[in-house]
């Protein structure tokens, strides 16, 4: 047993390392810990700017507060004239990066300009004929009327940066911005440290250091909120949610976001292109069932298209409800009919169809299942297919999709109108909206809508989108969906921002 | 001591070029069967590299042409590999076609974190395992030898993914002593490697008191201690050095299992490691970094049978001294 000393020599410093730790934060460091999902592989701000103006580090001209209105953001104010073609933004005199250098309207043309070029950032669908600087005003003149453009300047790729945190190439090699927070240091793709910016022009935050982590699995991200591992977790599946709200010290806070969970259809397809059929599958389906056991929420069943926080986008439409009988009624219509193995069948034929969604969101697969077992009740076999989220887009493409399950946001910038246009887009749909459907009255009522309208005349247009689309069914609406977060009782002040642009937390304070 | 040092120089400089020559091999034929895979894998490249690039659910059609206009995806083959191994020739190994960042970087990020995660995850399992299996060898069939058995028998039994998530609520849930993830400093990496070490230190516990048992019954250990000499020396020079003989090509492999096997431990940790961005290439098909990641993993097997020849010819060289004689 002479060893034994040795042996316990040896394990000492792990079991010291262990014992030296303690879950009092106070103890630990005074910065405020962000854990979430969302991992950080590059600085540019199409590909992953959006952590940047969470943490409050980048801004763009234009902002929304906690309602989606549109707020200031670099920019003090904005006009417009001549029809809306040509935009002024006015930007503070006093504001400086991060580097120390001052704001000028020429370096926010110059990152508006890079953004302009990316085709995946919203700025590239503006007609812009020209960005330029003049003074301390940011001009951007259009080809043609466009009320959205503040909107679209809400979005992260907007945000505005240094001119030396570009390279010769324009790939961002640092991320110097202009808000209350600035990187300390950054380690991709899982951590960010920020700290307070002292020549901030604005309220100096009382919470000092943040540091964020991304942490990919639901489970993990439960255990450190209830451990107090972490002061603002997000991210956290039902069981977890469970867990942190049966622990000491912790909250749990939420909103609903602008967010659907909806079923893509291919209306070109020789049994999804029958509207009857479509309509006969949304009334197959239990929403309410389904909400209740995958997001533990009977109240997120959709009944519409959009959810109540858009609340300018609800219709008084009749609510799309599980109703069985309806459903066989209008398979029976369509020439659907019950087959000796309970699958309805055409000529012969059974209905057998595919839908494809994809694990990124771990309630998606969840709710597929959930869809097959309401489908199989009225005799319809459905196949799932868990794949990656770009079979979707894939699918539409080549148009070999059948039915895609997918949580489609619709308030990437401010005005979801932009969203719903694309969803609905001319030509037949998008990639991440309905497929091969289009309807003259929507589109007019959609073109109308973004040429600007009177509230009167914006309220019938937008009517008319909801009320086809319910009746017709493009895409069916599945489930709303409550973004949620567990939240330390060491701060106070945390709020959710619905449109998800901002984590707001220069406005927490410590308890 | 001094007789084990005097390896041929020309015996160690065989085994260098011996390696070296399969180190190429290796690279070649992994970079080709890794591209071939590839090629092999169902859906659409482009489309796959933009869902990595701009957001699981913000990929579309522009964003998939841009992508495959931007790296020639509709080029044959045969070009693409023809241009990854004239990189490689050149030790350039590109940039991921998801974050833009050259692949040597990444790796070097990478490579690190499961480096240290397995060199952590070996210590605990040479501590833990090796330890038992001498305390077990030292009366086979007693206590000790009983319950190194049971706990073999333990480790063995548990996957590390129930083994981690046991100790995560243990130690980090319940106790909160420990990190759940990967992030605060050296204290992170203790329950990783603990999952790893534990589960590995069963088998080294096994192949330990074999080696012991069977070292100590030989007749030069026997003879070691009939011509007088203290237990600690005989322990020291004859058992431990002969039995290291049959561990240390035992823990050569198990390195290598370590090393290709932290991908769930990663994974269920959040640790940076090659595994994290096996899996993410694979996902997002950034091909360079699936090749550059599979071909480090590869070399590294050949790295670390490398080690062990040399720690071999350094502890016995008598094998390879007959083989140099015929």
């Amino acid at each position: 047993m002479r060893r034994l000393p040795l042996l316990t020599c040896l394990l000492a410093p792990v079991v010291l390392t262990a014992c030296g730790q303690t879950s009092d934060r106070a103890a630990e460091t005074s910065a405020l810990r962000v854990v979430g999902p969302f991992e950080v592989h590059s600085l540019d701000p199409i590909l992953d700017g959006e952590i940047f103006t969470r943490l409050e580090v980048a801004e763009t001209l234009v902002t929304a507060d906690e309602e989606g209105r549109l707020a200031p953001g670099l920019a003090t104010s904005w006009d417009s004239s001549d029809r809306d073609t040509v935009w002024t933004f006015d930007l503070p005199a006093d504001a400086t990066f991060h580097d120390g250098s001052p704001v000028t309207a020429q370096a926010v043309v110059d990152s508006l300009e890079l953004a302009a070029q990316q085709e995946a950032s919203p700025l590239a669908g503006v007609p812009v004929r020209a960005v330029r600087a003049e003074d301390e005003q940011v001009v951007i003149e259009l080809t043609d009327p466009y009320t959205l453009l503040p909107a679209v300047l809400t979005h992260y790729s907007a945000q505005v940066l240094a001119p030396a945190a570009y390279a010769e190439d324009g790939h961002v090699e640092e991320v110097i911005g202009t808000g209350p927070y600035r990187v300390d240091s950054v380690q991709l793709p899982a951590e960010v440290e920020t700290v307070v910016f002292e020549d901030y022009r604005g309220e100096r935050p009382e919470v000092e250091q943040v540091t964020f982590q991304a942490v990919s699995r639901p489970e993990q991200r439960a255990i450190m909120a209830a451990s107090g591992q972490a002061d603002v977790v997000f991210g956290l599946e039902p069981a977890g949610r469970e867990r942190v709200e049966a622990a000491d010290g912790v909250v749990m806070a939420s909103s609903l976001q602008p967010r659907t969970i909806l079923l893509k259809v291919n209306a070109e397809h020789p049994v999804l292109g029958d509207a009857r059929v479509r309509r006969a599958l949304s009334a197959a389906l239990d929403r309410e069932a389904m909400a209740q056991a995958v997001l533990r929420e009977s109240e997120l069943a959709a009944t519409q298209l959009l959810p109540p926080s858009l609340g300018q986008w609800q219709a008084d439409v009749e609510p799309l409800t599980h109703d069985e009988d309806e459903a066989l009624s209008l398979f029976e219509d369509a020439g659907w009919t019950p087959g000796a193995d309970g699958v309805l069948e055409r000529d012969g034929e059974p209905l057998e169809l595919t839908l494809t969604t994809y694990p990124d969101r771990p309630e998606l697969p969840a709710l597929a299942t959930a869809i097959q077992a309401s489908l199989r009740d009225v005799g319809v076999d459905l196949a799932v297919d868990v794949t990656n989220s770009s079979e979707i887009p894939a699918g539409h493409a080549d148009g070999s999709l059948e039915l895609g399950l997918l949580a489609k946001h619709f308030a990437l910038v401010s005005d979801p109108l932009i969203d719903i246009d694309t969803v609905l887009a001319e030509g037949g749909g998008s990639d991440w909206g309905a497929m091969r459907w289009e309807d003259e009255d929507v589109r007019a009522a959609l073109d109308a809508l973004k040429s600007g309208l009177p509230e009167d005349e914006a309220s019938r247009a937008r009517e008319t989108v909801v009320r086809t689309v319910q009746e017709q069914l493009p895409v069916i609406p599945v489930s709303w969906y409550r973004m949620n977060a567990a939240v330390t009782e060491d701060v106070d002040g945390f709020v959710i921002d619905p449109l998800e642009t901002s984590w707001r937390l220069s406005s927490l304070s410590w308890s | 001591m001094a007789a084990a040092l005097s390896v041929p120089d020309h015996r160690l400089g065989r085994v260098l070029v011996r390696r070296g020559l399969q180190a190429v091999g290796v690279a070649l034929a992994v970079s080709a069967v890794c591209f071939w895979v590839v090629q092999r894998l169902p859906g659409d490249a482009a489309y796959r590299i933009a869902a990595g690039r701009y957001g699981y659910d913000l990929v579309d059609a522009e964003a998939a042409a841009s992508v495959r206009a931007e790296l020639g995806l509709d080029r044959p083959a045969w070009q693409q590999l023809g241009d990854w191994l004239l990189q490689l020739v050149q030790l350039d190994l590109g940039r991921s076609l998801v974050t833009s960042q050259p692949v040597a970087e990444e790796l070097a990020y990478y490579l690190t974190g499961t480096l240290q995660l397995a060199a952590a995850a070996l210590v605990v399992a040479v501590v833990v395992g090796a330890g038992l299996g001498v305390l077990a060898a030292r009366r086979p069939g007693g206590v000790v030898d009983r319950f190194t058995t049971a706990y073999v028998a333990s480790v063995r039994a548990l996957p590390p993914f129930l083994l981690g998530l046991l100790l995560v609520l243990l130690l980090s849930a319940q106790l909160g002593l420990l990190p759940a993830v990967s992030s605060g400093g050296p204290r992170a990496l203790v329950l990783p490697a603990l999952t790893l070490g534990v589960g590995l230190s069963g088998l080294v516990a096994t192949v330990t008191r074999s080696a012991v048992v069977e070292v100590a019954a030989s007749e030069q250990v026997r003879f070691a201690r009939t011509k007088g000499l203290a237990e600690r020396r005989v322990q020291a020079r004859h058992v431990a050095r002969n039995a290291a003989v049959t561990i240390v090509p035992y823990l050569g492999v198990q390195a290598v299992v370590l090393v290709e096997g932290v991908v769930v431990v990663e994974s269920l940790f959040s640790w940076q490691g090659l595994g994290h961005a096996l899996v993410h290439a694979v996902f997002w098909r950034d091909v360079p970094m699936l090749q550059a990641t599979a071909l480090v993993l590869a070399l590294l097997v050949v790295a670390v049978n490398t080690v062990v020849d040399l720690v071999g010819l350094w502890l016995d060289p008598r094998p390879r001294a007959l083989e140099g004689v015929r």
